[in-house]
């Protein structure tokens, strides 16, 4: 299978500062790269500007070495991925990246002339080669590994592209890392696989999205999230004219993706996936309560969990969601399973922040509990809080071990210092008790 | 002699020290955060440790300032690097750019 779809060589690969970069100029990159690599089989890809992580992730696969997506990058997980990995290095594009491993920095300078002088040909990638590796965060300790081939990957993408009605080839700005799953295939894969251009800014700030967006040429997409699109629709800005909206990582109210679609004067599609299985449906939420599945994914309900297979799926998966099928293809979200947390399209559970912070040395009791949803902010976002009974540590110590331990969006807010958890009679935490420490006489402030 | 004016008699605060305990406020409610306004340290990172604030938070404050001030926060912006090192940084850029 090729390892990007473009057809000729001036094709455009991808905008960088408003300069097209070709695919005569993207394949010569990718080959260079793939020369220079180390000669570790593991790569953890951290350059954030996403036209060098597209080289990189395109030179380890012409290499044949496997891509690790960890959910984060604090110490403990890089610390776990080096025993999964013990040939791991590290690819960053940063001046100041502190991964603990052997390191390489992207090479600054382009691919001279006498490389993009190699004929043109479109490297062939085996469909069974294993690529990458996407790891979710895992109940205990080490985080789990979810295996991806390059022909697997592509389907999920292509049959993607088909239920988006991308007829034709986008340029797509995208206000997510390309590290993580959502953003690797909508802002990676997609423009790579589709013919399309990715942009290679990671625009963050209203007016930073809406000037680059403005700067590209159309049809043009912004994949996104509820966050950035609250943000984006609160903001000043003027907005500029889209042809497609693309958001994950939480559903959507109607309302917002009505607006959406009226102020960009483009379709939003929400698009439902996870790490573990990649891709799988979407709606046009504006007018859509349903999700459409796939071409080829079928869903089924067996013993209260929802498996999907078929597609681009390599084995039967359950999902992380309450959902029910309404027909063959359509199927609607009720809601998370209890212990599942999602913050920004970061997922965790309870039962392991609740493990990382009961790791710390010097607590005695500890768990992480969901304050209750009234307590959403302007963006609609939850955070989680913590009760830890631990004598012997300020909050400010213990915030500092959680930071070594989990991604910072699952910092408590409060961290709720005790002399001892609510535990009932059973030794159990009831949800209602932690969620009463929040209001009760035991407030203190972290 | 009106409130105010009995303010700024009896105790003089500088228009940057205003502007700081304003923000400081402002970024209290909009992220429910745990402390009183007063008690931020102007000169505490903002990101990370110190306030430990992340990127989310950082958005959130973005758009109570383009609410607040009319001013739109930009990363390209070489000055903005230095934006949100401190309240107090935060402070002198709104000064300078602010429309409202």
């Amino acid at each position: 299978m090729p390892l990007f779809s473009h057809p000729v060589p001036e094709a455009v690969v991808a905008y960088r500062a408003g300069v097209a970069i070709p695919a005569a100029q993207f394949l010569a990159d990718v080959e260079r790269l793939a020369a220079a690599l180390p000669p570790g089989g593991h790569v953890i890809n951290v350059c954030a500007d996403r036209y060098r992580f597209l080289v990189g992730f395109a030179a380890s696969v012409r290499a044949g070495k496997v891509s690790l997506l960890p959910p984060t990058h604090t110490p403990e997980v890089v610390r776990h991925l080096a025993a999964f990995a013990p040939d791991v290095f590290c690819l960053t594009d940063a001046h100041d990246c502190d991964i603990d491993l052997p390191r390489m920095r992207y090479p600054d300078s382009a691919a001279g002339p006498e490389s993009s002088s190699h004929p043109w040909r479109v490297p062939e990638i085996a469909a069974d080669s294993v690529v990458a590796y996407v790891f979710t965060s895992g109940s205990t300790g080490a985080p789990v590994p979810h295996r991806k081939t390059w022909g697997r990957l592509v389907r999920c993408v292509l049959d993607g592209a088909e239920r988006l009605g991308l007829e034709r080839a986008h340029a797509v700005l995208a206000t997510v890392p390309p590290q993580h799953m959502y953003g690797f295939e909508s802002s990676v894969l997609l423009p790579l696989l589709s013919g399309g251009r990715l942009c290679a800014e990671h625009p963050f700030y209203p007016a930073d999205i809406c000037a680059l967006l403005e700067s590209i040429p159309r049809p043009r997409a912004l994949v996104t999230t509820p966050i950035h699109l609250r943000a984006l629709l609160a903001s000043q800005t003027q907005i500029p004219r889209a042809d497609l909206i693309v958001s994950a990582t939480a559903p959507l109210t109607q309302e917002l993706a009505r607006e959406a679609e009226a102020r960009f004067q483009a379709q939003l599609r929400e698009i439902y996936g996870s790490t573990e299985t990649g891709q799988l449906a979407t709606r046009r939420t504006a007018g859509e309560l349903d999700w459409r599945l796939w071409p080829h994914v079928r869903l089924a309900l067996e013993d209260g969990r929802a498996w999907v297979r078929g597609g681009h799926l390599e084995q039967p998966t359950a999902l992380c969601d309450e959902v029910e099928p309404t027909d063959a293809e359509h199927f609607r979200l009720q809601g998370r399973l209890a212990d599942l947390v999602n913050i920004a399209g970061k997922r965790s559970s309870l039962a392991y922040l609740t493990h990382q912070i009961n790791s710390i040395e010097g607590v005695l009791d500890a768990a992480f509990f969901f304050p209750g949803e009234s307590t959403a902010d302007d963006l609609g976002i939850t955070r989680v809080a913590a009760a830890v009974v631990a004598p012997t540590l300020d909050a400010a110590r213990i915030l500092e071990e959680l930071r070594l331990r989990i991604d910072p969006v699952f910092l408590p807010r409060p961290l709720l210092k005790l002399e001892r958890l609510p535990r009932n009679s059973t030794g159990k935490l009831p949800r209602e008790a932690l969620q009463a420490l929040l209001t009760g006489p035991h407030r203190r402030r972290a | 002699m009106s409130m105010s004016e009995l303010a700024s008699t009896v105790h003089p605060i500088e228009p940057e020290a205003r502007l700081v305990l304003e923000l400081a406020e402002l970024i209290v409610g909009a992220l429910n955060l745990e402390l009183p306004a007063s008690q931020i340290d102007p000169d505490a990172r903002l990101y990370g440790e110190g306030l430990g604030l992340d990127s989310i938070d950082i958005l959130e404050i973005a758009l109570v300032v383009s609410k607040q001030y009319g001013v739109q926060l930009r990363a390209d912006d070489a000055e903005n690097a230095q934006t949100f090192r401190s309240l107090r940084h935060l402070a002198e850029y709104i000064a300078a750019h602010r429309t409202k």
